[in-house]
């Protein structure tokens, strides 16, 4: 049997690819980015022959993917937690349709927040549309799940969820490989009342996806083994806590009952079977305290459960081998540290010669008249200019909240307003925004930061080039007199406050567009 | 048998491709590996850290567990001190002198080389001047694999297969130039 060392992301893509995957869709989100730069790796080694997208937002792409799926063909779309939110109004409605080619849905979720404004489970959305979801704990896994999602979607004409964690998602090991299997042909789905939600049709679709989903969580409790333990303690884990778990094991006195879940919805019959043999149970999962929660519910059980709800295992951040030996009763390891020297924090913070640092310079001296001010930014390399020495914006929500939010602050008063974006984020989310100031003519500068890259993934491509940039901003009705192109360089300090501070004086909508290629990206390039 | 090593350094040090390099001369030893590393907004010029973690037999966490490494790489020698608590009593740390000063409050470089080298095991190289010695200013991260080579769980060789596969595609003299970083490397520890 080959075997490959792939990161979980990599290892994702494999298997969808050996299962027959025809296309794949998605935005960069850390930790999946590499989910799709894998297909595409793929695609150019030879090794894989499907298609394989950026696309502009991960709505965008997860319609793509019912297309695809409509079309008869097996198809992949993936995510970042966050991004799942983006995806959600395709997400929730694709659980009433009659999926025709296997649609499977990774999102990688980022427990402690490496790259991310929160830390949302994406097993909780999952459950909300109804969708099935697989939890892989391992690299292997990852392959295999995959794979097994494919065949689970075809079958029971479903979406599936392929819910990952940073860790996985980013760590190697090796993974033993099968033989591809062939594409799916096109093929459409014949049935349109199993693809128009329309009132009368959902009704009835929405009952079948309540039905099902039932019938999964019966038909998986086979699949769930309960591990016999020598005392009255059990134990469930999800996910990478597995690996915590087991990392820990050889220290324990007594082996407690085990049970992993893997799968949602999850096995009530096997949760039960094992509460029967304990009594105290401990959870351990990664992300939310999803299983917890539900075991807890709200009337007594007699039992005695611990885990995030309880306080026995951190309820924020990412698990590790070390912080679960607490609820196991473990203490410590022993460590040393650094004890005569207090040691700074080393944060993120732009490379050195970052085109944002010369656009930062210029938009702090534009505003400098200006004591009330309001600069709202968004999510990308950019938002390092919160930080010092920059200290150039004031907020970062969600993809696009910049011009929304520079927009509702001038509505509501205050002024001047600013929004800085970069060119991938405007895209993503920040043209509906734009296009919601032209029609209110509201007053605000958008600065865009145009460095023709999504930079802080790793410097994909933007969905289009930096020459298409103005003319897209020109359509949305803003005055082409007051759309800028400047360039974000030191040299040309000194024009770009001048023009700032002419548009900062007008009012209504302008945008001015900073242009300067990322370093890492030309880096990149070069490298390739 | 079970080998350990935290590698740690600075965004843009190049350490994530250093710990792919030891997992492949491992895995061509025949060895499992497992390992993790940092993407995305941490890569930044912030902290970055790589576990990598070799054994004889299957591993589960992909992370060390604190005070379990029998190594510690480190591209920075304030990044060195700060990973110390994942070091198991008698660990190994071979760490470069070096210092990025991109925070303001660096502090005083005589007092983070003093730290370092009290503790017991460890090798604090000037790991820049033996890579320009050697021809490339660039591979000073070789030349910290060289100088740990003779503790990891596997031959010399294994590192020099694992240098001319991974560099072959960029070209002999990169891959030279790479080999004599790597024998600079352990050859400043004898």
């Amino acid at each position: 049997m080959p075997f490959e060392t792939l990161m979980g992301d990599e290892a994702i893509a494999l298997g969808a690819v050996h299962a027959g995957l025809s296309a794949a869709f998605a935005y960069p989100g850390t930790p999946s980015t590499e989910i799709m730069e894998s297909c595409q790796d793929l695609v150019a080694r030879g090794s894989a022959s499907i298609v394989a997208q950026w696309c502009a937002n991960e709505k965008t792409a997860y319609e793509s993917a019912l297309g695809a799926s409509w079309a008869g063909r097996r198809t992949m779309v993936s995510m970042k937690h966050v991004g799942l939110n983006v995806a959600m109004d395709p997400f929730v409605n694709s659980a009433l349709l009659r999926i025709k080619g296997g649609l499977v849905v990774v999102v990688a979720d980022d427990p402690g927040m490496h790259s991310s404004q929160d830390e949302q489970d994406s097993r909780c959305l999952a459950d909300f549309a109804r969708v099935p979801c697989l939890e892989p704990s391992d690299q292997q896994e990852a392959y295999d799940k995959t794979r097994e999602a494919f065949e689970l979607s075809e079958e029971l004409r479903v979406p599936v969820m392929i819910r990952i964690t940073t860790r996985l998602a980013h760590s190697r090991a090796r993974v033993a490989t099968v033989e591809p299997k062939a594409q799916n042909p096109v093929a459409k789905a014949e049935d349109r009342w199993g693809w128009t939600l329309m009132p009368h049709a959902a009704r009835g679709l929405w009952k079948q996806a309540l039905a099902r989903y039932e019938a999964l969580q019966a038909r998986w409790e086979g699949l769930s083994g309960v591990e016999a333990g020598d005392c009255d303690t059990g134990v469930i884990t999800t996910g990478l806590a597995l690996q915590y778990w087991r990392e820990n094991l050889p220290e324990l006195a007594a082996r407690p009952w085990h049970l992993h879940i893997d799968r949602y919805p999850m096995p009530k019959a096997a949760i039960a079977y094992l509460a029967s043999k304990v009594r105290r149970l401990i959870v351990i999962e990664e992300g939310a305290p999803f299983v917890e929660g539900a075991l807890r519910g709200i009337l007594p059980t007699g039992l005695l459960i611990e885990g995030k709800l309880g306080g026995q295992v951190p309820p924020t951040g990412e698990l590790t081998p070390d912080n679960i030996r607490p609820a196991l009763g473990l203490a410590p390891r022993a460590q040393q540290a650094c004890k005569d020297l207090p040691l700074p924090k080393r944060p993120p913070q732009l490379c050195q010669g970052c085109p944002h640092a010369d656009s930062y310079a210029f938009l702090k001296e534009g505003l400098a008249d200006y004591p009330v001010h309001s600069v709202n930014s968004d999510i990308g390399c950019y938002t390092l200019g919160a930080m010092a020495p920059f200290e150039a914006i004031e907020t970062c929500v969600d993809m696009g909240a910049s011009i929304g939010m520079a927009r509702g602050a001038s509505e509501a008063g205050l002024k001047p307003a600013v929004a800085v974006i970069g060119d991938s984020t405007f895209y993503h989310s920040g043209l509906s925004n734009l296009i919601d100031a032209v029609s209110h003519n509201s007053d605000l500068t958008v600065l865009i930061l145009d460095n023709s890259t999504t930079g802080m993934t790793g410097a994909q491509p933007t969905i289009l080039p930096s020459e298409r940039l103005a003319g897209i901003v020109k359509a949305c009705g803003v005055d082409p007199a007051h759309v800028h192109i400047l360039e974000a360089h030191k040299r040309s300090h000194e024009a770009n406050v001048a023009i700032l501070k002419a548009e900062l004086a007008f009012k209504g909508p302008s945008v001015i567009i900073a242009e300067r290629g990322c370093l890492e990206a030309i880096k990149k390039e070069r490298k390739a | 048998m079970k080998y350990d090593i935290v590698l740690c350094g600075v965004g843009g040090q190049g350490g994530i491709s250093v710990s792919v390099l030891i997992a492949m001369a491992a895995q061509a030893e025949g060895l499992e590996v497992k390992q993790s590393e940092v993407h995305g907004m941490a890569q930044r010029g912030g902290e970055v850290l790589a576990h990598l973690r070799i054994s004889d037999s299957p591993i589960a966490s992909p992370l060390i567990p604190e005070g379990g490494a029998s190594l510690l790489l480190a591209f920075e020698p304030l990044e060195a001190l700060r990973y110390l608590p994942w070091l198991a009593p008698g660990a190994a740390i071979v760490s470069a002198m070096a210092p990025v000063r991109n925070i303001p409050d660096y502090p005083d470089i005589d007092l983070v080389l003093r730290e370092l080298r009290s503790l017991p095991g460890a090798l604090v190289l000037d790991a820049d001047s033996l890579a320009r010695e050697a021809g490339n200013a660039r591979a000073a991260n070789m030349v910290l694999v060289g100088a740990a080579a003779h503790r990891l769980p596997f031959p010399f060789e294994r590192l020099e297969e694992a240098i001319k596969a991974s560099f072959g595609r960029k070209g002999e003299a990169v891959v030279a130039a790479n080999l004599k970083a790597l024998e600079a490397g352990r050859r400043s520890h004898a």
